[in-house]
């Protein structure tokens, strides 16, 4: 007898520790520092786009530099909710998803036209568009940007958050954002572990491992990067609405930013280890401590975040996950589908 | 008559968009690498020059003459010792490396000649121009004009003429058979890189010339140059050249409606030939 089997011993004591932590991180406000919570909040819109981006880069083989298209556009599509429609901030972040879906289609039929490198310049060049086509918009600022309205700087859930811990409007919507922001990346993360476990997972890895072989056993390539391409938009963008507001401002210049969402989204990934969930989660606490403590340094921040990552990918390319589990063989994450053989029969 | 001017001045322009673009098509012919950082080492190069220029007070061309095998050796140095190391089938390790130059440079010349804006000062030739009836031409367009069509000679010239051209196309054909026959792929790139920088070079003291730059615009030199490589179709120098003047022609038309329209007129028109035909005009290589 037999049977298939994904899970580890370390999975489960993962598992575990994922349900205590997202716990204690949903109790969190009630007594940490308003600055700890920014910090969190940061930690946990970035561990998002990363999730997103390896999801694109690491499973579906599509290496986009164009991200910041959709970080952008759902920051636009909430604050055009908020402006133009008068609706309340949150529920505005499910039209970030679905705007950014929306413009993922026909960036999708352009950009899956270019193969490899020149898809990534592809996608840069459709969010360059989308930026400066945002920017000729005068309603929602122009090329200067705007802010969210007086009226939308009590959005749901604000009102009680401030009765509940006592604290001021400003620290209550920094609370009501990153409670936000943790449900967001606990559903990327289970939602991304989901799918790759699933029937659409192991054709993913199928195709990553050997295109032809997987095509040639009926594997549908183009669907795939389809069906990852819109995934990952839709999330990104809903990931640009909560950040944008959070920073209740916004300009096409910011909110388009390739430094911003898209170089240290790909330096979060490749430092943790790509293709797999455990590295971004790695790279983005990684990342966290570099910039706290390197932050003053300006441009030699970054001088040394793009060395760091030259330097993963020429030595260790799979990352300092990929480093350790290589060692170790755990994977808190196993996708892997192994064949247990049980006594009996 | 403003628009006989205007699409003349954007055919013009082409000829600078071409010169961005000819290393980028260089390099990827031979190893198909795309290199993230083209933008910036353009920038650099422009930096370099400028350098050259006030330390030494000499003429802009002169100095980039002086800048060449310091760039050159630079490509060589670069090829060997990092983008030979990710060269392969998996295009993820190229692309993050060369991503990661182009943050690393982008801040090293921020962080050496701060964000000022520069300018390589050309004396009169910045301000002189011709006058051939209905259209006036700046002398400066038409000196990048005539250097991006020398530089597309000399590289065919190169290819089909030499013996390192031959190593070039055998390389760029069959790595495996190529070395059977003597030729180390390795040595091959790293020529083809430094040789790539010299075309650089040149783009640069154009870059710099003809308006003010600043250690942020190579992602955006990257990117024209990109589309008038796509434009033209791989493998096609000509094609590249063709590929330059019509972003240039889009961008100078749309600057024409409104200022807001010119860059965006040249992505517009790039989207608009990868919708019709998404090989490009005159495509050679097969990728």
């Amino acid at each position: 007898m037999y049977r298939v089997q994904t899970r580890t011993k370390a999975s489960q004591i993962a598992g575990l520790l994922a349900l205590g932590l997202v716990i204690v991180g949903i109790i969190l406000p009630a007594f940490a520092s308003r600055t700890m919570i920014q910090d969190l909040f940061f930690i946990l819109s970035m561990l998002t786009l990363a999730q997103f981006w390896n999801l694109l880069a690491g499973y579906g083989g599509l290496v986009s530099v164009g991200q910041q298209a959709f970080v952008g556009l759902g920051a636009y599509a909430m604050f055009g909710g908020v402006i133009l429609l008068g609706w309340d901030p949150v529920p505005a972040l499910i039209l970030s998803g679905l705007v950014a879906v929306v413009i993922a289609v026909p960036t999708a039929f352009f950009t899956f036209r270019l193969q490899g490198a020149y898809f990534a310049i592809g996608t840069w060049v459709v969010a360059e568009v989308v930026r400066l086509s945002l920017a000729t918009w005068k309603t929602l600022g122009g090329g200067t940007g705007t802010s969210l309205p007086r009226t939308a700087s009590d959005f749901w859930g604000t009102a009680q958050v401030a009765a509940l811990f006592d604290v001021r409007a400003a620290a209550a919507r920094d609370i009501v954002t990153y409670w936000l922001a943790l449900t967001l990346a606990v559903a990327t993360i289970g939602g991304i572990y989901a799918l790759l476990r699933s029937r659409r997972g192991l054709a993913l890895a199928a195709l990553r491992d050997n295109f032809d072989a997987a095509k040639s056993v009926g594997v549908d390539a183009t669907r795939m990067k389809w069906l990852v391409f819109l995934v990952a938009a839709f999330g990104t963008g809903i990931a640009g609405g909560l950040i944008y507001l959070q920073k209740s401002r916004i300009s096409p210049d910011a909110a388009f930013s390739v430094t911003d969402w898209t170089a240290y989204v790909i330096f979060i990934v490749v430092i943790g280890g790509i293709g797999t969930i455990e590295g971004p989660i790695i790279g983005v606490l990684v990342f966290w401590l570099l910039q706290s403590t390197l932050a003053d340094f300006g441009s030699w921040y970054l001088m040394i975040l793009g060395g760091l990552g030259i330097v993963v990918m020429l030595f260790a390319p799979r990352g300092l996950w990929g480093f350790v589990s290589d060692r170790t063989g755990v994977q808190l994450f196993p996708i892997r589908r192994r064949l247990i053989v049980t006594k009996g029969e | 008559m403003i628009w006989l001017d205007t699409i003349v001045q954007g055919i013009l322009l082409g000829g600078l968009y071409a010169l961005f673009a000819a290393g980028l098509s260089l390099v990827f012919g031979i190893m198909r690498l795309v290199n993230l950082a083209h933008g910036d080492l353009i920038v650099m190069g422009a930096y370099l020059i400028l350098t050259i220029v006030s330390v030494l007070g000499i003429n802009p061309f002169l100095a980039a003459l002086i800048a060449m095998p310091i760039m050159f050796a630079l490509g060589w140095l670069l090829q060997r010792v990092v983008l030979n190391r990710v060269l392969g089938p998996d295009i993820l390790p190229p692309l993050l490396v060369t991503f990661g130059l182009s943050i690393v440079l982008q801040n090293a010349l921020l962080e050496g000649f701060s964000a000022d804006s520069q300018r390589i000062g050309a004396g009169l030739l910045e301000t002189a121009s011709w006058n051939l009836g209905p259209v006036t031409v700046g002398i400066m367009p038409v000196l990048t004009f005539a250097s991006a069509i020398l530089v597309i000679v000399g590289l065919n010239q190169l290819f089909y003429r030499t013996s390192l051209g031959r190593a070039f196309r055998a390389t760029s054909d069959d790595p495996v058979t190529a070395s059977l026959m003597g030729i180390k792929p390795a040595g091959v790139f790293a020529m083809a890189t430094g040789i790539a920088m010299i075309v650089v070079t040149i783009a640069a003291l154009y870059l710099g010339m003809r308006a003010n730059f600043d250690p942020t615009i190579g992602p955006a030199r990257l990117i024209y140059a990109f589309e008038a490589v796509i434009i033209g179709g791989l493998g096609s120098l000509w094609g590249t050249l063709a590929g330059g003047i019509i972003i240039g022609v889009a961008q100078t038309l749309g600057a024409a409606v409104s200022p807001e329209w010119q860059i965006l007129a040249g992505h517009v028109a790039f989207l608009v030939v990868l919708l019709i035909k998404p090989r490009g005009l005159f495509p050679r290589a097969y990728d």
